[in-house]
């Protein structure tokens, strides 16, 4: 608790050191980094405490970024109706998914919402409407009233960074009622689970449909970000980094997410955008092959961190 | 209490349960025997709902329950213990019990309040700890218990349930002597509460228990009656208890 709240200090204080060396680029990128944490924390709900291995949550976050962007692009900018819009969407989708998904186990789980998500992927590109595949550029970010500009990016940064700390409450929350004890003794022995009398199925759908609101939430923050929605939010490369940010993070780990997002992007950001001149001397080409280097981060953190990135930050602390 | 109509359960290539009629009257412990295969364990997963009956009916307690989900025959009062121990191997002792008393006091729909805020669970899950022996062990966490303690366990979570009848499935299996004892100590204390149908090999503790025991071989009920019916019973010498009870 005591780190999270030193951690949180940190993330106030950032855009105030931003601004001072006139750096908004960086307020930009770290809002980007916390939807996705806020998007990975959600799947961490579904994957990591849920034991539900979903390959398809990037349709639950396309499902709010498309729902917020039309909103928009429609002429209602109101972030007071466009965001629950969003949460509506995406929780509707994933209770449709996971009604489907989860009458089934293991590999096919995995395959079926990885199909459904891309059934999602293709019908967004066929919604000429709103862009078809090149995607829906915005007139402008959601309005938020209250007299703060969602446009000005450190006023941006402080709503996702808002919403992180809320999601990373609620999580927290969760896992201590009811429902969260439920949904781990579901993920440790699910037969007999049912077996106390626990009706495992409407307990999954329930873990499934919160985590997939939240998602849509993250895609609706996403699409304002950028000011434009594409096809690719939904598509199952999507779903795959969320995954590899629990994993890299923390499956089960309350910050495993946001870990897993912040260290993948800065990553990525750290390969492409600031080149080693030695090793760019071997093979020129290195930054195009960003995947690499994660991938192999990922090995490492798989290999040596069963618990993830947050698994070894708490274990050093227990020492 | 329980009736079963000519259930059967068939897997690929072997007939499990075969046509097997069975009554479990209220108040009694009703012991289920027969060799290894038989198909005893099969018979207490078509009870408990865990595997789909091909055939045949089941009715328990004035409910027809042949195709209920296993959550909804545990509502009912109908709980059971594994043959293979199944329990939360990550949670502590206390945490077990507990999840059991959730499961059957009131819905888990509750998202915000932390279940440690609820007193009486961990009331209940206590007294439960208490009935079975662990009493000591409370926040030892399942995995690290002796096999004895984990066996008790296993029996703790169907009971926490506070069933009208449990299915207990070889509770006895892997003891030693005095293990089993105390196990038997803890079926003779709740039977004055709970009705009981006993899987178990251990024909010491089965004529101990028993008021009526059945006979399952090869998937079929071969006799049904009293022990010392049963004990008489040529059919029942030559197919499953000969050398035991002989000696
Ligand atoms: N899931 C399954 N799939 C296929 N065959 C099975 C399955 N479960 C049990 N069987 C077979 O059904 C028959 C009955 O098995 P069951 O486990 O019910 O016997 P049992 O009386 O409990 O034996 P034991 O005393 O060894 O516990 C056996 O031949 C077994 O191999
Ligand atoms: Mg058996």
């Amino acid at each position: 608790m005591k780190r999270s709240i030193a951690v949180f200090i940190v993330l106030l204080g950032f855009p105030l050191a931003m601004s001072a060396i006139d750096n908004l680029f960086y307020v930009s990128f770290a809002s980007r980094v916390i939807i996705y944490a806020i998007a990975a924390t959600s799947l961490n709900l579904v994957l990591g405490y849920g034991g539900m291995i979903s390959f398809g949550h990037a349709a639950f976050v396309g499902a709010g970024a498309y729902a917020a962007s039309i909103c928009i692009a429609e002429g209602v900018a109101s972030a007071w109706l466009g965001w629950p819009a969003a949460i509506a969407a995406s929780a509707l989708a994933a209770w449709l998914i996971g009604a489907v998904s989860l009458r089934t186990r293991g590999v096919y789980f995995i395959m079926i919402t990885l199909a459904f998500a891309q059934m999602a992927f293709y019908l967004v590109n066929s919604m000429k409407a709103y862009g078809g595949d090149e995607g829906l550029p915005l007139p402008q970010r959601a309005e938020l009233g209250l007299g703060l500009d969602l446009g000005n990016e450190v006023v941006f940064y402080y709503v996702v960074l808002f919403f992180l700390a809320l999601s990373l409450y609620g999580l927290h929350r969760v896992m201590q009622s009811r429902f969260g004890r439920v949904v781990i003794a579901i993920r440790e022995n699910e037969a007999r689970a049912e077996a106390i009398g626990l009706p495992v199925y409407r307990y999954q759908l329930a873990c499934f449909v919160i985590a997939g609101a939240v998602a849509g939430l993250a895609g609706a923050l996403l699409a304002s970000h950028g000011k434009y929605v594409n096809p690719n939010v939904l598509h199952w490369v999507q779903s795959g980094t969320l995954m590899i940010m629990v994993i890299l993070g923390g499956v089960g780990q309350l910050w495993g997410g946001a870990i897993g997002a912040f260290v993948l992007l800065g990553l990525e950001h750290v390969i492409s955008d600031y080149p080693l001149p030695w090793l760019a001397a071997v093979a020129p080409n290195y930054p195009q092959h960003a995947n690499l280097g994660v991938g192999l981060v990922m090995l490492a953190v798989v290999l040596f961190a069963p618990h993830g990135i947050a698994g070894l930050l708490s274990r050093r602390r227990g020492a | 209490m329980l009736e079963l109509r000519r259930v059967s359960k068939r897997f690929v290539g072997v007939v499990a349960t075969d046509d097997v009629s069975l009554e479990v009257r209220s108040g009694e412990v009703h012991a289920l025997i027969g060799p290894n295969g038989a198909g005893k364990t099969t018979l207490i997963s078509q009870i408990s709902g865990s595997l789909p009956s091909d055939r045949g009916e089941i009715r328990f307690d004035g409910h027809d329950i042949t195709r209920a989900r296993p959550y909804e025959r545990v509502k009912l009062g109908l709980a059971r213990s594994y043959q293979v121990t199944s329990i939360f191997k990550r949670f502590t002792v206390l945490d077990n019990l507990a999840l059991a008393v959730q499961a059957r006091s009131g819905s888990s729909f509750s998202f915000w309040r932390p279940v440690a805020a609820e007193g009486s669970l961990f009331d209940e899950a206590r007294s439960v700890a208490g009935e079975i022996g662990l009493s000591q062990k409370l926040s030892s966490i399942a995995a690290t218990l002796a096999h004895g303690e984990q066996r008790a366990l296993e029996v703790g979570l169907a009971l926490a349930t506070r069933p009208k009848l449990v299915l207990l499935d070889e509770p006895l299996a892997g003891m030693g002597p005095e293990e089993a004892q105390r196990m038997i100590a803890l079926i003779d204390r709740v039977r004055s509460r709970v009705t009981v149908l006993l899987v178990e090999h251990d024909m010491d503790a089965v004529f101990r228990l028993a008021n009526r025991i059945s006979v399952l071989v090869n998937g079929r009920v071969i006799a049904s009656g009293a022990p010392e019916a049963i004990k008489a019973d040529e059919q029942v010498r030559k197919a499953y208890l000969g050398d035991e009870v002989a000696a």
